[in-house]
């Protein structure tokens, strides 16, 4: 079944929208599916969170190939490098999985399945001997779990050795984030909070600054454990978007994140409840009342329900600006979509 | 986004910050914490205070002020004018001599310490050889004779302490010619006074603590004469003429002796034990003043019988027949009398005695009848029953202002009409460019209202809330019953009453409108009163209503205290604010938050479990909103009363210390006291420390969630006229801030005036905005179309502000403790914010919008925020931009209560306490400063002056004070220093926990 329709390049918007649009759009609106896309190189690439999907939208010249696969029945060996070349007819490999399976694969979940729970950051720009640590409150109900203590260290100063005041984990709540994540230990000494460094600040100022941060909280350690430090050069990290580890505590902790600045502004939006309305995300207030954003604009353009198409569609994009053409159905906000990005509703 | 939040460095801005703000601690208002020593100056009519901490204050005319603070922090013992001279010297327990001197700089004086000085004994002494116990600095102003505990007389010169060991009188020198049989029964001991002849410079008169007193001769360094005494000396005071002295003793009796040149050893002329024949407390300093009409002055401290009036503080005046012993509230530290200086009068003619008391000062007029006590312009006992909370309203319309004085002079009338006897010194300091009021709530249940315009702290007017409850105390219990042949006769004096009949009463937020004359205060067991100004006495009935703050929560138990009981039927109230309606809101927890709107007419209260709205000209409530977090156990029962409690246990270990330290105070009544005094406290000390070490310092990070405690906990409310629900009409609008982040609104509908009391005011839930950080909301505040923010009501109706703008589009901030943000109305959307607590650790305690003035041109004027953190310091924060101005430190973060207690003016200062007595006052701006300003008179030296002193002459160098010759000296602003206290940080440390180890 294929569908073609527009999408303006310039405003793609977000993958949950363009997810659900494709739902509208095949209605298929309870089925999970994987979306990928073919890039230039004729490679399946997967599509399943903002980044890749804006990449998808930002190389495709003119039209924007994508493929949709029931999740059930997903042949994840589909994507890849050269997968387009090697199969000569991917709709074939999709549409006939059978004849190309070679060997069952562990499935792996997506990573758009889990939330991120912590993960190291900035591994390039830090000494070896310290861990910056991302933990990711909002979403999860467990407490973050793990306390601080004043103590020493030893510092090399140009009077030798010196032993100057020091914040330190004294504890970890068994079951909480910090505990979880296996990336803080007890003993390690805090240096930083949100790239604010910590020293010469009391513990009830870093306590502060910590739960002031508590929804997105970066601290920079020095392990008490210097041995599984990340070892530099050992691994080239051009990889941008997130890695993600499950919440095993065995998990290893060498996993890299490099994630952009603005996305802490995301951490924490305000709800208001208009008389007796439901609860609403506040949005930012743009500078001039005119330009909206594109979340605000939603258009109830029913095109969608054009002849019959194949399971398969194509998006065209429409280059002219400010001429938007995305079209797809406003979703009524539940209480989840309030913790991430949400829509506006005005009552 | 956090890089513009920064202070930018357009140098066009940064020029602009300096000439609007500068931080300043200018004056200290109240009553110094825990003063030790009192000096007098008769010659420049000023009065020296010590303190524990090592300050020293000088007070004269009203606005003469100055502080010095000594170095090393110790207690100040002994305070002593150097006769004729702006100098003094003080002796500090560490046995150090300081010199100061008053210099004058910038044309106004300045209290500067010149030199400092310690007795050193020959190598090997004991320290007690040269421990100081008692100071004559002699009227040649040359020299110091400086008595020690080892019975030797030092002499050192002045200015540069230099000893003269050739002059030095021994106690061997003295005892040569004592009697044997005499000699052998006591030794000399210690020198307890050192008396100067009056007529004679040469001749001193030295009292040892044995009893024996003897008259030295310092021409021919011998004793001429001796007098045998029998009882432990205490003091010693000579009678004007020279020819008699009287001794006063250990055992509460007092001696006179005779001193004529035919008599080297005579008899006593009289022993008297006043409130003899039972054993009688000491009598530590006596005065003997004689009158005109003959009958002396006898006036003394303690002496009091033992075994029933021995913890009375008392100081004794007998005049002829009439005698009075001044019952004082709390120790005496010192006193004296001003009387005649002039050389030439035959008598001293007392005019007032000068009482320095542990907690106040107290002044009694001598020349009017029945001795009334004389109104300090100063040093108010602010702490006269514990300060509870403190509102302060700038810019008094003169109206109100006369009519508060007016109902305040009603109160005062058994004060005694004499003009303030300490008159020293001229205040140069332009008159205050305002009236501001200071509004102190107690924990007695009363307000008191403070004249705060200028460097003089001055009690206006007392308002009591007490009468509209029935309470435990009886009215009369504190009045003076006793009868006319009362034995002693005890006459209770000063106002320091720490003593709560209930706690309940305290007084936690207070409401003043400046313009209607409406007040509302609000207290510790959830009573809320309206009040009204009126300037006659009035009887009536005070109308209840009750707030059932919990409505439809059901189940609930409250553990807490219980309302008060009213009184019922009419009530007199005397002239002043008068209450006509009280609000109880139920449970009866303390109340949190407090608003009033004169225009509206409608007040607004908070609690621990929600707020209510209330129409005091319908007398009905509008509504309540319960904020309880239904899972909210500690705040349903009344946690705050166990709060209490701990700060009364505190209270109550405080008192202990300090009664142990009182019993200590005589230094030299043998070490051991003061040893077994250190001994207790050290162990206080150790057993602070052992509880400490139970609890390890750790502390838990997580996030605030919505089922913390007290998350209900109303912190602020707003009225505002503002578009609440579409940007076409604005309504009037209040808003409620908690502690767990909510922000609501309330539409409310106010009917015009002319149906004002037909239709009920209504109110209806328009907005409620929770912040997702969950921080208590310390202040909200909207902002007109022009970004100022709304005038207060009836501002704009009084001409006294520009009307706001209602064309533009409003913004709301809102202040969390941890962030500052604007939001746009009536949509909410989030607009700017600053992340305090996120980039710098530190949280908003106190903030206010301040207006800074520029000290450059009198056109310019903006609104900042101005801001106390948690640490203690202080921060200008721009509106509407939210761009931090400035910095500076201010308290010690240690200091909780010295934070909490922090009050901001509108213009820019702020008051906050820095003991229990005294407020430091502060100034953020730079053209709105209140600070003293002030010359003292420098004596005219002439070299013939020293001459007349060295020969021997009577002391004719004391001249009247002259005014007016200090015109061409340098001219340089008054120096301050800040006052070293609270020494006891463990225990404030063990209060910051408890408030906050909550979290």
């Amino acid at each position: 079944e294929f569908r073609r329709f527009s999408l303006e390049r310039s405003k793609p918007g977000k993958f949950e929208e363009f997810y659900g649009l494709l739902q509208h759009v095949h209605k298929i609106p309870n089925v999970d599916v994987l979306v990928g896309y073919t890039d230039i190189h004729g490679d399946l690439l997967p599509i399943n969170n903002d980044d890749n999907y804006h990449k998808a939208v930002s190389t495709a010249n003119p039209l924007l190939r994508i493929f949709i696969q029931r999740k059930e029945d997903a042949d994840y060996s589909a994507f890849g490098t050269d997968t387009m070349t090697r199969k000569k007819n991917v709709l074939s490999n999709v549409l006939r999985p059978d004849n190309h399976k070679k060997k069952p694969h562990i499935v792996i979940s997506m990573p758009q399945d889990f939330r991120p729970v912590s993960s190291i950051i900035d591994v390039d720009i830090l000494p070896e001997t310290h861990r910056r640590v991302r933990l990711y409150k909002y979403g999860t109900d467990k407490p973050l779990g793990f306390y601080i203590r004043d103590g020493s260290s030893v510092r090399v100063t140009s009077h030798g050795l010196e032993r100057v005041p020091g914040i330190f984990i004294s504890r970890l709540v068994p079951g909480g984030l910090a505990q979880s994540t296996g990336l803080l230990a007890v003993n390690d000494e805090v240096l930083e909070v949100n790239g604010i460094e910590v020293s010469g600040k009391s513990l009830d100022q870093v306590t502060d600054m910590m739960i002031a941060n508590s929804r997105n909280l970066i601290i920079t350690v020095r392990p008490a454990n210097q041995r599984n430090n990340v070892v530099r050069n050992s691994r080239t990290s051009g990889s941008s978007g997130q890695s993600t580890e499950s919440s095993l505590p065995s998990s290893t902790p060498n996993i890299l994140a490099n994630f952009l600045q603005g996305e802490e502004e995301s951490d924490e939006e305000d709800i208001v409840i208009e008389g007796s309305g439901e609860p609403q995300q506040i949005p930012k207030a743009t500078p001039t009342s005119e330009s909206l954003e594109s979340l605000t604009q939603i258009e109830l353009l029913h095109e969608s329900t054009q002849n019959g198409f194949l399971p398969s569609s194509e998006v065209n994009l429409n280059h002219s600006a400010g001429n938007v053409s995305m079209e797809y159905e406003v979703q009524e906000p539940d209480h989840k979509s309030l913790e991430e990005d949400g829509t506006i509703i005005t009552l | 986004m956090r890089r513009f939040l920064r202070p930018g460095h357009d140098p066009v801005r940064e020029r602009l910050k300096r000439d609007l703000f500068q931080f300043n601690k200018t004056v200290e208002h109240g009553f110094p914490h825990q003063p030790s020593a009192l000096g007098y100056s008769p010659f420049l009519h000023l009065m020296a205070i010590g303190t524990r901490s090592g300050a020293i204050k000088l007070y004269g005319a009203p606005g003469v002020e100055f502080m010095g603070l000594h170095e090393e922090n110790n207690t100040v013992m002994q305070i002593h004018f150097i006769p004729d001279q702006c100098q003094l010297v003080t002796l500090l327990d560490d046995n150090s001599l300081h010199l100061w001197s008053l210099k004058q700089h910038s044309g106004a004086s300045e209290l500067r310490e010149e030199h400092r000085f310690t007795l050193k004994g020959p190598p090997g002494s004991p320290p007690s050889a040269t421990q100081i116990t008692a100071v004559l600095p002699h009227s040649s102003r040359e020299v110091l004779y400086l008595g020690t505990e080892s019975g030797n007389i030092f002499v050192v010169e002045l200015p540069a302490f230099r000893v003269l060991e050739d002059r030095t009188i021994t106690s061997e020198a003295v005892l040569q010619r004592v009697p044997e049989d005499y000699c052998n029964r006591r030794a000399c001991e210690l020198v307890e006074a050192l008396r100067e002849h009056p007529k004679n410079p040469d001749q001193i008169l030295i009292g040892y603590s044995r009893g024996l007193i003897v008259l030295w001769d310092l021409q021919n360094n011998k004793v001429t004469h001796h007098f045998l005494g029998s009882q432990q000396l205490e003091n010693l005071y000579w009678q004007r003429d020279g020819t008699k002295f009287i001794s006063c003793h250990y055992d509460g009796s007092y001696t006179q002796w005779p001193v004529s040149s035919d008599n080297r050893q005579p008899e006593p002329l009289e022993n008297v034990v006043p409130y003899g024949p039972f054993p009688c407390k000491a009598i530590s300093k006596i005065y003997w003043q004689t009158t005109k009409n003959g009958l002396p002055y006898i006036i003394f401290q303690g002496g009091m019988p033992r075994a029933s009036y021995g913890d009375r503080h008392s100081i004794s005046v007998i005049h002829g027949s009439q005698q009075t012993a001044f019952d004082f509230t709390s120790r005496v530290i010192d006193f004296f009398i001003i009387f005649s200086s002039e050389p030439t009068a035959d008598f001293d003619d007392p005019s007032a005695m000068v009482v320095l008391a542990e907690e106040e000062l107290v002044v009694i007029d001598l020349k009017t009848a029945g001795w009334p006590a004389v109104h300090p312009p100063y040093l108010a006992s602010l702490h006269c029953s514990a300060i509870t909370c403190s509102h302060h309203v700038s810019n008094i319309p003169l109206k109100l202002w006369e009519r508060i004085i007016s109902a305040g002079s009603k109160q005062n009338i058994h004060y005694s009409s004499m003009p303030w006897p300490i008159d020293g010194g001229t205040n140069i300091a332009p008159d205050p460019p305002q009236r501001d009021l200071l509004l102190t709530g107690h924990e007695d249940g009363t307000v008191r209202f403070w004249d705060a315009s200028g460097v003089c702290l001055h009690l206006l007017y007392k308002l009591s809330t007490v009468r509209v409850f029935l309470t435990d105390a009886d009215p009369n219990d504190n009045m003076n019953t006793l009868g006319e042949d009362e034995w002693p006769p005890l006459r209770k004096v000063g106002t320091f009453d720490p003593y709560s009949d209930d706690p309940r009463l305290g007084i936690q937020k207070i409401y003043l409108c400046k313009y209607s004359g409406y007040l509302t205060v609000a207290g510790t067991a959830g009573q809320v009163l309206v009040m009204e100004l009126n300037d006659e006495d009035a009887e009536h009935v005070v109308d209840h209503a009750e707030a059932d703050l919990l409505q439809d929560q059901e189940g609930y138990r409250w553990k807490g205290h219980e309302k008060l009981k009213t009184r019922d039927g009419p009530v007199r109230f005397e002239a002043g604010f008068q209450p006509f309606v009280l609000v109880q809101c139920q449970p009866p927890a303390v109340v949190t938050s407090l608003a009033l709107h004169s225009e509206w007419k409608l007040v607004a209260f908070g609690t621990s479990h929600g707020f209510g709205l209330f129409d005091h000209q319908q007398k009905r409530l509008v509504f309540v909103k319960c904020t309880l977090h239904p899972s909210d156990q500690l705040a349903l029962e009344g946690p705050l009363s166990r709060v209490k409690s701990l700060k009364k246990s505190l209270r109550q270990s405080f008192r202990r210390i300090r009664r142990s330290r009182v019993s200590s105070r005589k230094r030299r009544g043998g070490s051991g006291n003061t040893s077994e005094v250190r001994e207790a406290n050290a162990k206080f000390d150790q057993d602070a420390l052992q509880e400490m070490e139970l609890a390890p310092v750790q502390r838990k990070i997580e996030a605030r969630s919505a089922e913390d405690s007290f998350t209900g906990f109303v912190r602020t409310l707003y009225f505002a006229d503002t578009f609440l629900r579409d940007s076409s009409r604005h309504c009037p609008s209040l808003w409620a801030g908690t502690n767990g982040g909510t922000v609501y609104a309330f539409c409310l509908r106010v009917p015009p005036a002319e149906r004002r009391m037909d239709e009920p005011v209504r109110a209806e839930q328009a907005k409620e905005i929770q912040l997702m950080h969950r921080a208590p909301v310390v202040g909200i505040l909207v902002l007109d179309g022009r970004s100022t923010p709304l005038p207060e009501p009836l501002e704009v109706a009084h001409d006294l502000s520009k009307s706001p703008d209602m064309q533009g589009s409003h913004q709301l901030l809102v202040v969390s403790e941890e962030q500052f943000k604007v939001f746009t109305l009536p949509k909410v959307s989030s607009k700017l914010k600053l992340k305090l607590t996120a980039l710098e650790g530190c949280r908003v305690r106190k903030v206010t919008v301040a207006n800074f003035g520029s000290c450059k041109t009198d056109d310019y004027s903006e609104n900042d925020l101005a801001v106390l953190t948690n640490l203690g310091d202080i921060q200008i924060i721009s509106l509407p931009f939210l761009k931090l101005q400035i910095r500076y430190p201010c308290i010690r973060k240690e200091d909780v209560s010295g934070i909490a207690s922090c009050v901001f003016t509108k213009y820019g200062q702020g008051f906050y306490l820095i003991s229990p007595s005294e407020f430091e006052r502060f100034s953020l701006s730079t053209k709105w400063l209140v600070e003293p300003r002030c010359v003292v008179d420098m004596p005219e030296i002439t070299s013939n002056n020293h001459v007349q002193n060295k020969s021997g002459m009577e002391n004719a160098a004391r001249k009247p004070r002259s005014s007016g010759d200090y015109g061409e000296d340098e001219r340089k602003s008054g120096r301050l220093m800040e006052h070293a206290l609270l020494n006891d940080e463990k225990v404030l440390k063990e209060i910051q926990s408890t408030l906050e180890g909550g979290r």
